[in-house]
């Protein structure tokens, strides 16, 4: 467990993580019309903890377990080769088939658009899901890729310069989103 | 908790050169592999654009084709040169052929020679990387590390695992690798055979030496078994086949003496009825085809770790 990093502004703490998720919840299902055929699927490592969170509330609101998957990028990044390989990656994991299901993609921080737009490939070569929505906690803009989120948490304003870190109980012991300088 | 650990190496020649913590990674990353072979789409786009060139001076089906499976399941292009087909036999040699090679942009050079050796050498002439896929009686590592693999699935563990290799110690280059990757990582190793087909200082490798297979299975976890390499042998080695399968081959009977959940590996290609016979390689304990499976999966690794791409050379 790595220690908790000084924050120079802390954007949400565990009760506002709680709200904006139920509020997520309460969005895809709204949206959806309900649970047929929809599944989440956690982006590595944090996304999967978020949508393990979603599922729960989605459980709450409509007393139905919806599939959940995880999704490992590392095959899919498009900065393989720019630097050493990584030694440490995890296993996709997706135990149901994706094809013509409705699939929330789930992850932590939205910045560039690169790590969906891996996803997204990742999840093609699964099958040929009937469509994909995103959800993410913080929007920090700068994006690369045309690409948007469709459900939320929040969107915090940064600067390039900056690091947004989402600190999760399963992972980091708290719950806790803070913006920080990046270290010289 | 993950951490940013990278694997710096340009070449895996053998696993003498590899440190315990750098196989235990090998076998991590070739864990999530195995996935990737499981799916409908067997296919990432991990080393898209990257050539990968097998260069065999030996025949060898399975060892190219797992090598070769490996690389398009990772998207890079695969070129096959064999020996029987390349300028080697019009007197070329290995570095000039390899030289050649490297000058159509290739990333990684997949090496089997009959030389002992011949992997290093051609890894300080080219600036690709090179994988040593056997080189003479010296290394196989791949093949070595789809061993521990198979081992660590089926056991969990390395530390006190107890493995008996029998067979052609001296001419085997997979026991060597065998040898050095298990001693690493605390597995308790015997080797068995024929007086003549062990070698003399195989003591210093840090393993058991017996020539009594009965006396020696009771007690293993593992037991590989080693083919009789008719290619290698100039005669006089052991007096028949007749004779070698029944002190050192593997069958019913004597399976019935080893632990009941002990597991059958073999390196291939089997030789039914010399070294073990057909019911045995067959049997529920056997971990023959599943050491084949696992072997994409490592080379999968192995290709993955060593691959850096333009700009990693550029920056390293």
């Amino acid at each position: 467990m790595s220690e908790i990093p000084v924050f120079k502004t802390t954007v949400m703490d565990s009760e506002g993580i709680r709200r904006a998720l139920t509020r997520i919840a309460h969005e895809i299902l709204e949206r959806n019309k309900g649970c047929q055929d929809l599944a989440l699927i956690g982006v590595r490592t944090r996304g999967v903890f978020l949508s393990r969170r979603l599922a729960a509330k989605i459980q709450e609101i409509e007393g139905f377990q919806v599939p959940l998957g995880i999704i490992d990028i590392t095959l899919y990044r498009d900065d393989v080769g720019r630097s050493l390989p990584k030694s440490v990656m995890g296993t996709t994991d997706v135990p149901f088939p994706v094809t013509g299901r409705r699939i929330i993609l789930v992850d932590d921080v939205l910045y560039t658009g690169r790590s969906i737009r891996a996803a997204l490939d990742g999840l093609m070569d699964l099958g040929r899901p009937q469509n994909i929505q995103l959800a993410v906690l913080i929007d920090r803009g700068h994006r690369e890729l045309p690409i948007r989120a469709d459900y939320v948490g929040k969107n915090v304003p940064t600067s390039r310069e900056e690091f947004v870190d989402v600190l999760l109980e399963e992972t980091d012991g708290t719950d806790l989103v803070g913006i920080r300088d990046r270290e010289e | 908790m993950e951490t940013n650990a990278h694997f710096a190496r340009k070449d895996i020649l053998g696993l003498e050169d590899l440190s315990a913590e750098e196989i235990l990674t090998v076998l991590d990353v070739a864990r999530s592999f195995r996935e990737v072979s499981e799916r409908e789409v067997k296919k990432v786009p991990t080393l898209r654009g990257q050539t990968v060139i097998n260069l065999f001076y030996e025949p060898s089906t399975r060892t190219r084709t797992s090598f070769e499976l490996a690389a398009k399941r990772l998207s890079a292009d695969v070129v096959n040169f064999t020996v029987s087909e390349s300028s080697a036999v019009k007197g070329e040699t290995l570095i000039d052929t390899a030289r050649n090679i490297e000058s159509m942009h290739s990333d990684i050079i997949v090496v089997r020679h009959p030389v002992s050796g011949a992997p290093q050498l051609l890894a300080r002439a080219v600036k690709s990387s090179v994988i040593n896929a056997g080189d003479g009686a010296h290394e196989h590592p791949s093949q070595g590390l789809l061993d521990l693999f198979t081992i660590k699935e089926h056991k969990g563990k390395f530390e006190g695992i107890k493995v008996l290799i029998v067979g052609d110690i001296s001419h085997s280059r997979v026991a060597r690798s065998d040898i050095y990757g298990m001693t690493k990582l605390g597995i308790e190793v015997t080797v068995c055979g024929p007086p003549t087909f062990i070698p003399v200082e195989i003591g210093k490798m840090g393993v058991r030496v017996t020539c009594d297979f009965d006396e020696a299975l009771a007690e293993t976890d593992v037991i590989m078994m080693l083919r009789i390499q008719k290619e290698r042998q100039h005669g006089g080695l052991y007096p028949s086949v007749k004779e070698y399968a029944r002190f050192f081959g593997l069958n019913r009977d004597r399976l019935s003496r080893a632990k009941s959940d002990v597991l059958i590996m073999h390196p291939g290609p089997v030789n039914r009825g010399v070294e073990i016979s057909p019911e045995i390689a067959d049997c529920t304990q056997s971990l023959i085809l599943e050491q084949v499976s696992n072997g994409v999966a490592v080379r999968m690794a192995l290709l993955y770790l060593l691959s850096r791409g333009a700009y990693g050379k550029a920056a390293h």
